[in-house]
């Protein structure tokens, strides 16, 4: 299939997962860390979760280097706005900032993101901007190349009032899952749950994500299989 | 001179000299390229243009917006006795996901209108941000006179005029209704710029499966039950055959008294048709039925 020949109602789709989800006390953040160049994987461990300040984080999705700049831009408007502020910058205007740079450079930019972070105004929040820079508060959101087939997923399994444990799960699951059908996505799962006390950061390796449909558990080595007793022929 | 690209995505209006200018009717030539096509992998637009001597080529470029993202869906409206009714559903498609499912695309501007929008999310959300800027300016004169719908939708025609004729348009469909002084206004503008007042009014889908029934079933004096109910067939219908619908619609009303916004709901639908249910009954044979 010739690239270039999209069908024109198609958005470009983005390579990554990237999911924010709200519990009753804050934010979880969740991605994968595939970066591609084509077809090859110029990066299998990259860290798609951006600080912005200490308290607001952003997943990034898309081309990397517009989302690393946009976020870059982000960032340092932010720390002057603190240091003008006295105080922490809330999540709202972390979220209309990205909003701003992404929607006036709309057809520079290809980069679809979202803001999470918890402020003592609002607490936990969590803001959707995709491509074209409109800007969504949502309960929560996902977004890249592998959201696609978690749509179905999260209208199920998701529900208002998680406790943090059980956002953190939803979200590893989310992303492996995503993960195991998206060429764009794979890698390891990392999380960033913010909430009063703080920041947290979390790494999940393949080895410890569930497995799912004609997944097989990992081997060192076919020998390890062979070398198990083979079973005994029956008899009746 | 460069091929034309076969999916036109930006258009790029370089002043060239006449000789070399292939087709366009401005007096520029037009370079039609898809920002993502491959043949512009690695290769920055210069490096498509001759360079017109002694011009700074950063003042050659101009681009425009030529493909929505986040779009909403129709918006159906009726001035109806004690002022305007506006529905719309609060979907926000991504292509051809159905991705966002609570937008609100109706909002209240100062105190007398009421503005709805379909197309591109984004540009709406900004339109709001400049009709804000516009109310402040007009409450900051604090002389006790307040923008009314008309004023609000010619602000509205002139901003999106003004951006169409920059190759630059607002991707949306606005629909801007109102009461000021008992009088009652409702008229809509286009992402091209084309402006009008009518007692009811639709956009995108709701072109061609609202309008007729409004032409049909309105009229000067309906109360506010007959105007919802109007709206709500409208809005069944749009549900029905409308792929980019959601069923969750936002309906609002602006009277002398100000604005009503009723809680979002879903619509029942209606399937039980017995050819519905039994699509290829009778198919059998049908090829040998005789005709007189």
């Amino acid at each position: 299939m010739e690239p270039g020949l999209n069908d024109l109602n198609e958005p470009h789709s983005m390579g990554t997962t990237i999911i924010g989800v709200t519990y009753n006390g804050g934010v979880v953040l969740g991605a994968d860390s595939r970066t591609s160049t084509g077809m090859y994987v110029a990066n299998r461990a990259s860290d798609k979760i951006s600080q912005l300040t200490d308290n607001v984080y952003v997943c990034r999705s898309g081309s990397a280097a517009d989302s690393q700049v946009l976020s870059d831009y982000v960032r340092y408007f932010l720390h002057q706005h603190t240091i003008q502020l006295g105080q922490p910058a809330t999540v709202k205007v972390a979220a209309n900032l990205v909003r701003l740079i992404s929607y006036n450079n709309k057809n520079m930019l290809q980069t679809g993101l979202i803001v999470g972070g918890w402020d003592k105004y609002e607490g936990g929040k969590i803001y959707g901007i995709p491509l074209g820079g409109t800007i969504v508060e949502q309960p929560f959101a996902i977004g890249g190349s592998g959201s696609s087939y978690l749509y179905g997923f999260f209208d199920q399994a998701w529900k208002e009032g998680m406790t943090k444990e059980e956002a953190e799960q939803l979200v590893v699951k989310a992303v492996s899952l995503a993960i195991a059908r998206d060429g764009a996505s794979g890698g390891v799962v990392r999380t960033v749950t913010i909430n009063s006390e703080g920041v947290t950061r979390n790494f999940y390796p393949g080895d410890t994500l569930p497995l799912w449909h004609e997944e097989l558990p990992a081997q060192n080595s076919l020998l390890d299989i062979l070398s198990a007793p083979s079973p005994e022929p029956m008899s009746t | 001179m460069q091929e034309l690209c076969k999916h036109p995505f930006v258009l790029v209006r370089l002043p060239m000299p006449d000789d070399a200018c292939v087709s366009c009717e401005i007096g520029y030539s037009s370079l039609l390229v898809h920002r993502r096509c491959p043949m512009m992998y690695g290769k920055g637009l210069k490096d498509y243009v001759e360079q017109v001597p002694g011009s700074r080529s950063g003042s050659l470029f101009s681009e425009r917006t030529l493909y929505p993202y986040v779009t909403g869906t129709a918006l159906v409206a009726l001035v109806y006795r004690d002022g305007i009714l506006m529905a719309a559903d609060m979907g926000g498609s991504y292509g051809s996901t159905l991705r966002y499912k609570t937008i609100e695309r109706i909002k209240p501007i100062g105190k007398h209108s009421l503005l709805g929008a379909s197309g591109e999310i984004s540009d709406f959300q900004e339109i709001l941000r400049y009709l804000d800027e516009l109310i402040l300016y007009d409450n900051m004169w604090d002389d006790g006179n307040s923008l009314g719908p008309k004023e609000v939708h010619n602000y509205l025609t002139q901003l999106m005029y003004n951006r169409r004729n920059k190759f630059n348009p607002l991707w949306n469909s606005l629909v801007l209704g109102g009461v000021k002084n008992g009088q009652k206004y409702l008229g809509m503008v286009s992402m091209i710029g084309v402006s009008f007042k009518e007692n009811h009014v639709a956009t995108g889908f709701g072109n061609h499966l609202a309008r007729p029934i409004l032409r049909d079933e309105w009229n000067e004096n309906l109360s506010f039950e007959d105007g919802v109910k109007l709206l709500e067939k409208c809005m069944r219908v749009l549900l029905y055959r409308d792929r980019s619908a959601v069923n969750k619609i936002q309906i609002v009303k602006i009277t002398e008294e100000g604005t009503t916004n009723f809680p979002p709901y879903s619509l029942k639908t209606f399937w039980g048709f017995e050819s519905y249910e039994k699509p290829t009954a009778g198919e059998e044979g049908h090829h040998l039925k005789m005709t007189n």
